[in-house]
């Protein structure tokens, strides 16, 4: 298992961070700005698998970065009951696999208690959850999970595909009086990035236009964003220009952004992770044919995982695994291409 | 005892009887809607571990949650019209009787989920004891939970935190329909608390007084940081396990030796050998000293039930445009 340094290095030649970096810095001044930020999770006080919460506990204490034990409902449920006296408990499921134990808590408790308390109760609870393929890591610590909680009234899903957006979309959804599912993509830990200064805060709810083109739209989440992105770069040597956005946040749904690309391009490609069959994709496309119906110049194409469980062979991971080629061959369909 | 304490039990217990046999009534009628959970015949843990606490404690209820509500004082005519569905109730409506919160009287949630609540129990505790102020959570459960993962990954994780949370287990010899025998091997579930070296007692949960004060010990113990409790009350549910349950699964014979150890008959038996309730026996000028009344105790509590019903029969249903509304803070 890589080990990546969380050192942040200021002031050396390359000012990018990776991922998981921006994720430790948006904990460490999330805790440093509030003392009702919690940490708990498996291994979390000595840094977690991946270092993500790697030098809170020196910093703010074994207290406030609590190592647990593997019992995620339970974790799940302390969470909520500290929500819901004032803190803001952020808790780390290790892989998303995994929050099937703690899916109760979440989706009978965590979304549901300021709405069945009549706004007595706020649950401000972020669960974040490592998710994707790679590496041969096998069904249980690879699967794409995200469309089950887009389903469940009252919590918020996001997936950052950017370090500058792990951490402002972390520090927004900390400070977020909601349970927020914060879905990070392991193939995306080790990409760097720049973060901007100061707070760098991206609200929950904004899609981002990453790159401006006129004849297609392709939307994109989490890992599935870099992939549009190259497989814009191949198009354009067909010359085809792709407009990629990534969502960021899948609830609350930035339609708008979405449907302004499609009502001038007149085709859209939606592309993630998750197997295709009740995937999120199919939700957006729903919303968008309804919006923007008389723009459509074809078929909405969708790119997801074939229906099959992660399989652990190389081979097999390589073609369950969507990417550039089945972005753009869906982005020459939608060209009659 | 004190006259003053005595009345407040009696009547509380008197309360929460008076509020669920009319409940009863109103549901099997269909004047009330909902799946509603009764819990007749257990009074006297909800009464004696809510006498033990301050107000400034929490408490998290299974789905039989009219007891501790009651006994912490809930209003209820707020608490009747949430059950009723009106937009006046608690939770405006949205919760009914399995998820009534609340908070004034830290009454944090019911919850139908059996076992759920002790997950939350153990968040609440840890923010009491990192707030310092020896504020405690009691989370109640049955029987029935026990065979959940919940308790025993709570019973683990309250014990190695040390957390300021009591577990009040009221065994009421059924989960649901089956019977203590046919769920665990176990037979005195406080064995399992041992296990992870929580103190522990088992005791006669039909008696107000004995409740209270184990309750009382564990109270003292969580505000001294000394950690979790668990106190399994033997109890008995007189009324079936829901509003309408046909109650196949038990004997007349069972249930009318659990009639005779009603709660509130038993404390009547200790006021009257206290002198604090007159049996009528005793010649005229015997006991000088004030008695409680138990008839206008009961009636008054049923007059407060009645007007509850009122209340909430006489409140407005919330309109329609609110079943999106409060779904995020």
């Amino acid at each position: 298992m890589t080990q990546p340094s969380t050192t942040l290095a200021p002031g050396a030649a390359d000012s990018r961070v990776s991922l998981v970096v921006a994720i430790n810095q948006a904990l460490r001044e999330e805790m440093a700005r509030d003392p009702a930020v919690y940490v708990l999770g498996e291994d979390v006080a000595v840094g977690g698998p991946f270092g993500a919460t790697a030098g809170l506990a020196e910093l703010y204490g074994e207290r406030r970065v609590r190592n647990t034990p593997i019992s995620e409902g339970s974790i799940m449920g302390a969470a909520v009951g500290m929500a819901v006296l004032g803190l803001r408990p952020v808790v780390e499921i290790m892989f998303v696999d995994f929050i099937t134990l703690a899916m109760d808590q979440l989706v009978n408790h965590a979304a549901k208690l300021h709405y069945l308390s009549g706004s007595q109760l706020r649950v401000p609870l972020v669960v974040r959850v490592q998710c994707g393929v790679m590496g041969g890591w096998g069904a249980h610590h690879s699967q794409s999970l995200e469309a089950w909680f887009v389903h469940v009234p009252g919590l918020k899903v996001v997936m950052p595909a950017t370090p500058a957006d792990a951490r402002g979309l972390l520090k927004a959804a900390i400070r977020d009086d909601n349970p927020v599912l914060f879905v990070e993509n392991r193939a995306l830990y080790w990409g760097l990035g720049d973060l901007p200064p100061g707070e760098g805060l991206v609200p929950l709810g904004q899609a981002a236009v990453r790159q401006a083109g006129g004849d297609v739209t392709v939307l994109a989440t989490g890992r599935l964003v870099g992939e549009a992105l190259a497989a814009a770069r191949d198009l354009g040597g067909e010359g085809i220009t792709a407009e990629v956005i990534d969502l960021r946040s899948l609830v609350p749904l930035d339609l708008e952004t979405v449907v302004t690309s499609v009502r001038r391009t007149g085709r859209l490609v939606v592309a993630h992770e998750a197997v295709l069959p009740g995937g999120y994709g199919a939700e957006i496309v729903a919303q968008v044919q309804r919006a923007a119906f008389d723009y459509l110049d074809a078929p909405v194409e969708r790119v997801g995982a074939p229906f099959a469980p992660v399989p652990a062979g190389p081979s097999l991971e390589e073609a369950f695994l969507p990417g550039r080629t089945q972005i753009a061959a869906a982005v020459r369909a939608t060209l009659g291409r | 005892m004190d006259i003053a304490e005595a009345r407040g039990l009696l009547g509380t217990m008197w309360t929460i009887r008076a509020f669920e046999e009319r409940l009863a009534e109103l549901v099997a009628s269909k004047q009330l809607p909902g799946l509603v959970h009764l819990s007749i015949g257990q009074e006297a843990t909800a009464t004696g571990t809510c006498a033990a606490l301050r107000a400034d404690d929490y408490i998290y209820t299974g789905h039989r949650p009219d007891g501790p509500f009651i006994a912490r004082g809930a209003d209820l005519n707020r608490m009747m019209a949430e059950l009723a569905g009106r937009a006046t109730g608690y939770c405006h409506g949205k919760a009914g009787s399995m998820h009534l919160v609340d908070v004034e009287h830290g009454l944090l949630t019911a919850t139908g989920i059996v076992g759920g609540n002790l997950p939350l129990g153990l968040g609440s505790a840890l923010v009491c004891q990192e707030r310092g102020a020896e504020q405690v959570v009691v989370v109640f459960f049955g029987d029935g939970a026990s065979n959940a993962g919940y308790f025993h990954e709570s019973l683990n994780i309250a014990s190695l935190w040390r957390l300021p949370l009591i577990f009040v287990c009221e065994n009421n010899g059924y989960a649901e329909f089956t019977p203590l025998s046919a769920h665990t091997v176990i037979e005195r579930l406080a064995v399992h608390a041992e296990k992870y070296g929580i103190p522990t007692a088992t005791l006669d949960g039909q008696d107000v007084l004995v409740v209270r004060a184990a309750v009382q010990q564990a109270v003292d113990r969580a505000r001294a940081g000394e950690g979790p409790s668990f106190l399994e009350c033997l109890t008995y549910r007189l009324s079936g396990h829901y509003v309408g349950d046909p109650q196949r699964y038990r004997e007349a014979a069972e249930l009318a030796e659990w009639r005779e150890r009603d709660p509130i008959a038993r404390f009547r038996r200790y006021l009257i050998g206290e002198g604090l309730i007159a049996d009528g026996t005793a010649p005229d000028g015997a006991w000088a000293g004030e008695q409680i009344e138990e008839a206008t105790l009961e009636r008054e509590a049923r007059e407060r039930v009645e007007a509850a019903v009122r209340y909430a029969l006489d409140s407005p249903w919330p309109s329609p445009e609110e079943v999106a509304t409060e779904v995020y803070a």
